[in-house]
């Protein structure tokens, strides 16, 4: 059962950018080959952290947005508690949420097509709420 | 809403101790009580769900300036009476900050 999630983890600040790179280019081979598909890498850059973490007042931020397995999630988050620069880390998953959006999007859309009778009825209403 | 009631008519006298740690109300609220001092006897104004009125559908917790409208200085969730958030949007706002929260883009606790 393949589902959609983002993992966001933070980087200790004091790695620089190449090693930073390289981090998430393993990592992202690692996800893969624990048999998930990595939509997005990106790189949050540079924030400072709301408290402290590991006594690190700063981190950079990474996001993965992926679809996989409940497996696959575990494992990359097992890579992620161990690699040693990644000082916090947290995964949500998205397909329910994006699931969610998409109905009340829909919904608003079909509204908006229909729109002579509903901004009549929404007009006749509007005075009445407001006196 | 009595307790509102008597936290606007209470506002023009000295302030006892134990609110000074209640969250404030956000600056960006629309209107309403504590917009105006002893304001029962004024016009109030409705507050209104921003995510309602702005149509915002996702609460994501990335948005940190979305979410820190909703936060007090000392990091609390500012309650639904406070801002006028409805309470399907309030539900998914807490949950936003809280995880938020846990990845450090919002305190758990200022200072």
């Amino acid at each position: 059962m393949q589902r959609a999630y983002e993992v966001m983890f933070i980087v200790r600040p004091d790695l620089t950018e190449e090693d930073l790179d390289k981090l998430v280019a393993t990592l992202q081979s690692h996800a893969t080959g624990a048999g998930a598909t990595v939509k997005n890498a990106e790189k949050m850059g540079r924030r400072r952290l709301a408290y402290d973490v590991k006594k690190f007042q700063e981190g950079q931020y990474v996001l993965f947005t992926l679809a996989a397995e409940g497996k696959a999630i575990h494992e990359l988050e097992r890579r992620l508690r161990v690699a040693e620069p990644v000082i916090k880390y947290i995964t949500v998953r998205t397909d329910e949420e994006q699931q969610r959006l998409e109905k009340v999007r829909k919904i608003r859309a079909s509204r908006s097509r229909r729109p002579p009778a509903e901004a009549a009825a929404a007009a006749d209403e509007s005075p009445a709420v407001n006196a | 809403m009595a307790d509102e009631v008597n936290q606007a008519v209470s506002t023009p006298a000295p302030r006892p101790q134990g609110r000074s740690d209640r969250p404030d109300r956000p600056d960006r609220g629309q209107g309403g009580p504590g917009a105006r001092d002893g304001g029962r006897k004024f016009f109030r104004r409705k507050k209104l769900c921003k995510f309602c009125v702005e149509k915002i559908d996702d609460i994501n917790y990335k948005d940190v300036r979305l979410l820190g409208q909703f936060v007090a200085e000392r990091g609390k969730i500012v309650p639904r009476r406070l801002t006028g958030v409805c309470t399907p949007h309030q539900r998914r706002l807490t949950a936003a900050i809280k995880r938020a929260r846990n990845i450090a883009l919002l305190p758990f606790a200022a200072r």
